[in-house]
């Protein structure tokens, strides 16, 4: 009897989110008519995308007690060279040499970018073991001063009508956006789920020091954790950038707080070792949705963010108050 | 004194306490004695106000009480000296003994001056003559424990429940112990003493009050009991350890080790160990003894590849020099650590049973070098639950919601899963029951007698006796003897232990 409830309340602590969600949906229909339409549905995806590649990384930092913190300024910055790379090429004055990129091209000179970034955040964080809140933060502003001076301040825009495929392009009736968006939650799953280097996250997470007596390398896991987090920033740059045809040189500013915030909602702990992916998307759409119903409903912008931000919480007060009964 | 009836006590679905009913007698030292997980120190958490929900009732002092917090406890006169202990490392020891309750001037000033002056007195009655600005961090473990006696006093309690006082403490400070709590005993204080060395209890307890799976079972005067009865008591059955005929094959020399030093990692002229060299040869069983600070743990470390910058010497596994410089080069070269400390060093509390048993070999569990093989490990897990007996209803459960004895399992398993030809043991059975003890000396045995080359450092003499082939004495950070099994004897071991000081 004790264990089916205990059990009973196991499951129902998981799924947490997820009746939120269902319950927050639920309020809003009732509230509003436009709201439980396919197009909205589809609507919030779109929107919620590019903070789910995002909070998606952030989530692997998370998991190993870390935080990201650059992500909005390696997002504008990856975007922005993108941008320019599919635009101006590289010229190299000396040997007289013009390189020009495809489409495919400079979207991946973006993302190997952003993995360099989040390379370069890990390595300082594991070599010099500056605490990870400090390294990104030196990263948020170093990458944000690189794109102003790669950007000169101005935006780099019309990018061509194939590049703008990525972030509003459709195909059988669903946004591009949302195609990419789940293959990196998928793979980030699988990866966090199924294989070594998900239990090693976990592990590290978990208790570092045990971590590393059982032979795992530390540094070499979280550097590629790092790595993964800025990849996925730039994937969310060129996302942002091909939806606005432009790419903005002040794109992606507070970012990093909706990730975190998704990460937090979803039930991933942020002292690590605890949470998962699934968790964060969850995080994700109820943000989204929130945003959305509030929008449709008419609420002042200044209220949505006292409203999202009680959520955030709420969210954490209820994830605790069910840590603690255990 | 303080009576306890009819108490429960679950966590989920698991019963901890099953309507315990005991009494403390006032001014007595009060043995609570029971294997780990019969619930000892869920008892003395809800004494102390830490757990607040349980069923029962407690009175004390003639008056029935139910703590809502420890600071409740406190304030009716019980305190707490929990086996890690609960001091801030970089507060002072005044800090530290008055905090949450810090004298004060009319506008919120703390009194420096005042509340040195309190824990200079608290102290001398401690025989502990160390300024009251000394931090924490500063002092030995010995030290810190005489610090939380002194808190006690300050609040003065009655009832001063001390769990497992002797674990983590040297021989000389353990007898220093023994001399305090006489002294507080002498002053009416009540002291409920839990500890595993049935030894001690005979030395310092008047009374023993034996629980059993979550119930008590029997309590009485120490001076009406023998150890075997004891040991009855608690376990339900009798003990012994049964020596082996060693099946050491001196041919196979599996590990030598040449010339390890080690530099402290602060004063880089001091050497915390100079020059050990030993042999390990196949099936041996070698016993490392030494006192606290005599550099055990950190010779294991060494050989772990846990100091790659501060040690220096050679390791020559199996007749090749191998350059240790991670773990990850230990276990490629045969050699597993089962740590001190399991908790910190050993297990992911909040993992499963069964994914800190695989962590170790995860690499040999993936398929394609791609994903991990599921089915893969969950048979391993299984299989090492059976193998060594770890009591849990699934491979599922958490590290942390198991007993000492079982979770030291836990780890032994996630180091026997990687075959190692060189297993080094760090106390193995510090903190478990008599019963898991008995267990894990057995598969000592049994891994030696299937060829495996076994180090096991232990600070308790029996131990050493009844499980190694031959002892090596740390003294100091240096090697000072190798004695054979057929020479040793408590005493001899000792004699070279405190060689020097």
């Amino acid at each position: 009897m004790t264990n089916a409830l205990s059990s009973y309340k196991q499951t129902l602590s998981r799924f947490q989110s997820l009746i939120a969600l269902v319950v927050l949906c639920i309020i809003l229909s009732i509230l509003s008519d436009k709201f439980f339409t396919a197009d909205n549905g589809l609507n919030v995806l779109r929107q919620i995308a590019v903070n789910i590649c995002i909070a998606t990384g952030m989530t692997l930092v998370v998991l190993t007690s870390g935080i990201d913190l650059s992500v909005g300024s390696v997002l504008a910055l990856c975007g922005a060279v993108a941008a320019g790379l599919l635009k101006n090429g590289i010229e190299i004055p000396a040997g007289n040499l013009f390189i020009g990129f495809t489409v495919l091209g400079a979207a991946l000179g973006g993302i190997i970018l952003g993995s360099l970034l989040g390379w370069f955040n890990g390595f300082a964080i594991t070599k010099f073991k500056v605490p990870p809140f400090v390294a990104t933060l030196a990263m948020l502003t170093i990458a944000r001063g690189f794109t102003m001076l790669y950007t000169k301040g101005h935006p780099i825009s019309n990018l061509g009508e194939s590049f703008a495929v990525i972030g509003t392009g459709w195909w059988l009736g669903i946004p591009v956006p949302v195609y990419i968006a789940t293959a990196v939650v998928l793979l980030a799953v699988f990866v966090t789920q199924k294989t070594k280097m998900g239990r090693y996250i976990y592990a590290i997470g978990g208790n570092e020091q045990a971590a590393k007596l059982s032979g795992i390398n530390i540094k070499k896991v979280k550097i590629k954790v790092y790595a993964m987090a800025g990849a996925l920033a730039a994937l969310g740059g060129i996302i942002v950038t091909s939806r606005l045809d432009s790419a903005q040189p002040n794109a992606g500013i507070s970012y990093e707080l909706d990730a975190i915030a998704a990460v937090v909602i979803g039930g991933t702990s942020l002292s690590g070792g605890r949470g998962s992916v699934w968790g964060t998307v969850m995080g994700a759409i109820i943000i989204g949705v929130l945003n959305n119903g509030l929008v449709l409903l008419n609420v002042s912008p200044f209220w949505q963010q006292v409203v999202k931000g009680s959520v955030i919480l709420l969210a954490v007060i209820i994830d605790k108050a069910g840590e603690n009964k255990e | 004194m303080l009576i306890a009836q009819n108490i429960s006590k679950r966590f989920g679905g698991v019963v901890a306490l099953n309507n315990v009913n005991l009494e403390l007698h006032p001014g007595k030292v009060n043995a609570l004695i029971g294997e780990n997980g019969a619930g000892k120190s869920t008892l003395m958490k809800i004494f102390s106000g830490v757990h607040t929900q349980y069923e029962g009732e407690i009175s004390f002092k003639g008056k029935p009480v139910k703590f809502k917090s420890t600071k409740e406890a406190e304030d009716a006169g019980i305190a707490i000296i929990h086996q890690e202990l609960n001091l801030v490392p970089h507060l002072s020891i005044a800090e530290n003994i008055f905090l949450g309750r810090e004298l004060t001037n009319g506008i919120g000033m703390v009194k420096d001056r005042e509340m040195n002056e309190k824990t200079e007195q608290l102290l001398a009655r401690l025989n502990l003559s160390i300024n009251p600005n000394t931090k924490i961090a500063e002092l030995k473990v010995g030290q810190q424990q005489l610090v939380e006696i002194a808190k006690a006093l300050y609040t003065n309690a009655e009832v001063i429940i001390m769990d497992e006082p002797t674990s983590a403490i040297s021989d000389k400070e353990v007898d220093n112990l023994y001399s305090i709590i006489a002294q507080l005993k002498s002053e009416g204080k009540t002291i409920v003493y839990i500890s595993h060395k049935l030894k001690e209890l005979f030395t310092i307890a008047d009374r023993f009050i034996v629980l059993r799976d979550g119930s008590t079972v029997d309590s009485g005067d120490m001076s009406d009991v023998a150890q075997d009865e004891l040991i009855h008591k608690m376990t339900g059955r009798k003990l012994s350890i049964e020596r082996r005929d060693a099946a050491i094959n001196t041919a196979v020399e599996l590990l030598s080790v040449k010339n390890i030093c080690l530099k402290h990692p602060l004063f880089k002229s001091k050497n915390i160990l100079h020059h050990i060299s030993f042999q390990l040869f196949q099936g041996e069983i070698l016993g490392v003894y030494g006192l606290m600070g005599a550099g055990r743990t950190e010779l294991m470390e060494c050989i772990f590849g846990l100091h790659p910058q501060n040690s220096s010497g050679e390791i020559v596994v199996n007749g090749v020099v191998q350059k240790i410089k991670s773990p990850s080069d230990a276990i490629a070269s045969g050699i597993a650590l089962v740590p001190e400390d399991r908790k910190l060093h050993g297990l992911i509390l909040a993992h499963s049973i069964k994914s800190n048993i695989s962590i170790t070999i995860l690499k040999k569990l993936e398929k394609w070098g791609l994903f991990l093989n599921a089915a893969e490990e969950k048979a391993l897990s299984d299989d090492y639950i059976k193998q060594l007996s770890i009591k849990t209803s699934s491979n599922k459960n958490l590290a942390k919601n198991l007993s000492g004895g079982n979770q030291q399992k836990i780890v032994l398993a996630k180091w026997l899963a990687t075959h190692p030809k060189i297993l080094l043991l760090d106390e193995p059975t510090r903190g478990i029951d008599i019963n898991a003890k008995a267990e894990i000396y057995k598969l000592i045995k049994q891994l030696a007698g299937e060829g495996m080359g076994i180090i096991m450092v232990s600070s308790e003499l029996p131990e050493i006796l009844a499980v190694s082939d031959r002892i090596l004495v740390l003294a100091d950070g240096e090697l000072s003897a190798t004695i054979p099994i057929s020479e040793a004897t408590e005493t001899t071991i000792l004699k070279h232990a405190i060689q020097k000081n």
